[in-house]
């Protein structure tokens, strides 16, 4: 609860709004102390006095009446009105939906009917209709919005209630032998009352706000006792000669529901764990690049040259390292695969190349990704985006997720070709169902008008390979294209890949955490291991002699090629956390070769430039199959 | 499509049914038959007249009976008679609901856009300045009686400017002609729509930043769409779905909150008439109009339904 206070109090805004509230409310319940004039005897011959006169602070009304006293006892009815309205609605509504919720099944269908039935008037209408009823009044209009809100208790505590009567301690206080009527009172009750007590509190500035209104209609209080809504609507009949009678109340009316406001923002902020997770910021268009060591000099090494690629994760004041100096290049015609397990940092290494890693909280904070010699992390936003899609093009994981998911197929095909050919419409949907008879979509011409729901996984997987065809690329980056693939679906879009590979030259980074894919497509290969590779070189040298401990591990988890399920998660232990790092050997809580060096300094990236390993105890054993 | 929408008003006659059941239960808490009859007839309720209504509307007769005859009455389109302005009621409803729906609209239509514009540019410069003004200004809109609001719109600028009338709907009731109308309409409409205005572009905001973590922008970005675009384009699309049900909810707001717009205003449009009616007790008035724009909301929401089917095609039409 403490906490809570702290974090809502952090929020100056919702500071400010409890602190306006509080005078307000300490005013309300003084004001019968206070030496004030009475604020209902008439005094004509003072009417309409200016405001700061002697004797009257505010001025006088339209009878000569004091404005400061009038205001005062009027605060004072609006807030016990609306403080009562949100009380009884808050218990009828909470009780409503407790017993709809807790006994669910009937009851619940016929509470929930009526509920939707009175959801479905325009809200004011029905606090009208009750005031028609009962007559004007302040006390009808209480019941009245009380009434009318009883709907959005009883909505909102049913909805927590069903979710906590199916938890185990309602079951054993059932079998406890406890009646209905104690479960609800001990068990229940003091779970929701936390949300019974926030719902009332953001409701009742709703609430002095609506009886306010009735009573500015003339339907609530009557004269001459005055709330602050009386008050106005007495005040526009003299609006033009005397506003300062207007907007004495309407201010008053202001700042009461504005600090309601901000303190029910201010609550809900701090209970949501969205906003303190960072998930409610908006991504750049391009990841932030904040280099602070020296940009890697050009090495003439492959088409797509990754140097020393540093990216982090900045949430709050945690650092996560996901990606530590990482160096990888590819050449045209030729396919990299980086193997690792989730979590390693191998996606967050594929999507700095674009600049796609979600920023905040990414950050580039060092290395170097050149294109063509071009050094991209330093290239304007214009031509990055120039070759997204058109150089370098991506195939993600998971194509439910990431295709538009209210968008054609067809479209978001064509909208790929568009974003960088200048091509009609028509042309760009003919080259569309082109590419998807490329990916063997049967039945191209028609599936292009599927939104992706409508199409299987294995479907969808064939638009994102074909979108990322659309250009014609120089790199295709594969992260997981398989890995939610049945086995003979990968295995069709596997070989579509490498045809390709070989028939426009395409250079492919595979990424993926499958030595099984990994053999049957690249040619050379690196392993990652808590945001740095650990061992690199050609794919079948690493087959048969995997040096790194923890290559080797991953490999015996594989089972003979082309078997069933791989066994990743037999590893003991999990990757660390890429917030603290251990010094030394990353690998080392979970390697059986480690010594205490490993666990001292850098280890050195060792071998020939074809094969290297980042061990100082490195093995070149055969590798032991374990059944 | 057609048989999802007929599908949609099928499903609306329970709820419409829910609705004169609701009203007439509030209606029959007038205590005693005398003040029922006195509340129809008002100055008319001579005790022949107060006989002869009884014997019509079965004021006699057991609850459920009189129910019965009420509905089957507003079936054929008999609404009764109001005896605060001799004329039946259906007709008076008519002409109100007309200059309603043209304030209520144009609020709906001004919120929607701003509301939506608001939101977007907040979540596409997060944090930046427009962002915070337009926080600033969301959290007073949202904070501000619009009936106070309305009346320091006239004391501003219709008396101290002297740009605009200061109230009624001319253009229609005066003789006036159509193009004065906006004139009249521009202070009330945006009187009126201040507040939803507020709710949705807060709304829009976290439904854009939202959708702007989802996987598929980042998709529209790796094809190398234009950042304007995906913002437009991807993220409103998606984040509409989101929003749509809201524009529902405001919209009924708008209809009920231009009660007081219209005493503020002097429009002539249906809510000031049920002000009028219930301090006049002329309780035929009040029921009909109530049922009828209830009625009218729920047919609207229909149409925000069938909406959200033609922009999300997940939904099964
Ligand atoms: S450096 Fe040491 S701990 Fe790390 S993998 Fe090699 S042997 Fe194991």
């Amino acid at each position: 609860m403490s906490g809570f206070l702290k974090l809502l109090f952090r929020n100056r805004l919702a500071a400010v709004g409890a602190v306006i509230i509080g005078l307000i409310c300490l005013v309300a319940l003084a004001t019968p102390l206070l030496p004030r004039a009475d604020p209902d005897v008439p005094a004509t011959a003072d009417r309409f006095q200016r405001p700061f006169r002697p004797g009257h602070l505010l001025g006088t009304d339209h009878l000569g009446r004091d404005l400061a006293s009038r205001l005062l006892w009027g605060t004072r009815l609006s807030l016990a009105v609306g403080v009562a309205a949100a009380l009884i609605a808050g218990t009828i509504g909470s009780t409503i939906g407790i017993v709809a919720g807790y006994f669910g099944g009937r009851i619940d269908n016929v509470i929930m009917r009526g509920v939707d039935m009175l959801m479905a008037f325009p809200y004011i209408l029905l606090a009208l209709a009750i005031v028609a009823a009962l007559g004007p009044g302040l006390m009808n209009a209480l019941i009245a919005v009380a009434a009318v809100n009883i709907p959005f208790f009883a909505r909102n505590i049913r909805g927590v209630t069903v979710g906590l009567a199916g938890r185990e301690f309602i079951d054993a206080a059932r079998l406890a032998g406890k009646g209905h009527t104690r479960i609800i009172l001990t068990e229940l009750l003091p779970n929701v009352a936390s949300m019974i007590v926030i719902a009332m509190s953001t409701t009742a500035g709703w609430m002095i706000l609506e009886t306010a209104g009735l009573s500015f209609l003339g339907l609530g209080s009557q004269p001459p006792v005055a709330d602050l809504g009386s008050m106005l609507g007495e005040a526009r009949a003299a609006l033009i000669t005397s506003p300062h009678t207007s907007v004495v109340p309407g201010v008053m009316i202001f700042l009461i529901v504005m600090s309601i406001n901000l303190l029910g923002d201010g609550v809900r902020n701090a209970l949501d764990p969205r906003l303190r997770s960072g998930a409610l910021t908006r991504p750049r268009a391009v990841t932030l690049v904040e280099r602070r060591g020296a940009i890697p000099a050009a090495d003439q090494k492959g088409l797509l040259n990754i140097q020393d690629l540093e990216t982090q994760f900045h949430v709050g004041d945690r650092v996560y390292r996901a990606v530590n100096a990482v160096s990888l290049h590819v050449n045209p015609g030729e396919a990299l695969g980086i193997i690792a397990e989730s979590g390693s940092g191998k996606s967050v290494t594929a999507l700095s190349v674009m600049g796609l890693v979600a920023s905040p909280p990414g950050v580039i904070t060092g290395g170097a990704v050149r294109y063509e010699g071009e050094d991209l992390l330093a290239a304007t936003y214009r031509s990055l985006r120039e070759k997204r899609g058109d150089k370098v093009a991506y195939i993600f994981q998971d194509p439910l997720s990431t295709l538009h998911p209210l968008f054609r197929v067809g479209d978001q095909l064509t909208e790929a070709i568009q974003a960088h050919h200048k091509e009609p419409d028509d042309a760009a949907r003919a080259r569309a169902v082109e590419l998807l008879k490329a990916v063997r979509i049967p039945n191209a011409e028609s599936r292009i008008r599927n939104y992706p729901h409508q199409m299987s996984g294995g479907m969808r997987q064939r638009v994102g390979i074909a979108m990322a065809l659309a250009n014609d690329p120089e790199v295709i980056i594969a992260d997981e294209p398989t890995t939610a693939l049945d086995v003979t679906v990968q295995a069709q879009i596997l070989s579509l890949l490498d045809d390709l590979r070989r028939e426009r030259g395409l250079a492919i980074i595979f990424i993926t955490h499958d030595f099984d894919v990994v053999a049957q497509l690249c040619e050379r290969v690196a392993v990652m291991y808590a945001g740095k590779i650990v061992e690199e070189g050609p794919t079948g040298a690493i087959l048969a002699q995997p040096a790194h401990p923890y290559t080797r591990r991953l490999m015996a988890c594989l089972p003979e090629l082309g078997g069933g399920k791989r066994r990743l998660a037999a590893i003991p232990g999990l990757p660390p956390v890429v917030s603290d790092l251990p010094p030394g050997c990353a690998f080392a809580p979970r390697c059986d070769k480690a010594t205490a060096a490993c666990r001292a300094g850098e280890i050195p990236f060792d071998g020939d430039a074809a094969h290297r390993v980042h061990c100082l105890h490195p093995e070149f054993a055969p590798m032991e199959v374990l059944a | 499509m057609g048989a999802y929408i007929l599908k949609r008003l099928i499903s609306a006659v329970p709820v419409l049914l829910g609705i004169t059941v609701i009203v007439f239960l509030i209606m029959s808490m007038i205590p005693g038959a005398p003040a029922t009859a006195t509340a129809i007839l008002g100055s008319y309720a001579t005790p022949e007249n107060v006989e002869k209504l009884d014997r019509d509307r079965g004021l006699d007769k057991p609850l459920v009976t009189r129910y019965f005859i009420w509905l089957g009455n507003m079936l054929t389109g008999d609404f009764g008679r109001s005896f605060s302005l001799n004329r039946p009621v259906l007709d008076e409803i008519l002409d109100r609901f007309n200059a309603t729906l043209v304030l209520a609209g144009v609020a709906f239509v001004l919120c929607t856009l701003l509301g939506i514009l608001a939101g977007v540019v907040s979540a596409a410069r997060q944090n930046g300045f427009a962002d915070k003004a337009f926080t600033f200004v969301v959290l007073i809109g949202i904070s501000v009686p619009s009936f106070f609001l309305g009346m320091m719109m006239i004391l501003t600028f219709a008396v101290n400017l002297r740009l605009l009338p200061v109230s009624g709907m001319d253009a229609i009731y005066g003789g006036g002609d159509l193009p004065d109308l906006p004139r009249y309409l521009v202070m009330p409409a945006l009187a009126l729509a201040v507040v939803a205005t507020g709710v949705i572009a807060r709304l829009s905001r976290s439904a854009m930043l939202e959708v702007l973590r989802q996987d598929y922008i980042r998709t529209a970005r790796a094809k190398g769409v234009d950042e304007r675009r995906v913002i437009m384009g991807h993220a409103l699309r998606a984040a509409m779905v989101s929003i749509i049900p809201v524009l529902g909810i405001q919209a009924g707001f708008a209809l009920s909150g231009s009660v007081y717009i219209e005493i503020v205003f002097q429009w002539p449009g249906i809510g000031r008439m049920l002000v009028d009616a219930i301090l006049k007790r002329d309780i035929l008035l009040v029921q009909g109009g109530v049922v009828f724009v209830a009625a009218a909301y729920v047919f609207f929401n229909i149409a925000v339904e069938v909406a959200q089917s033609l922009l999300d095609p997940r939904i099964k039409t």
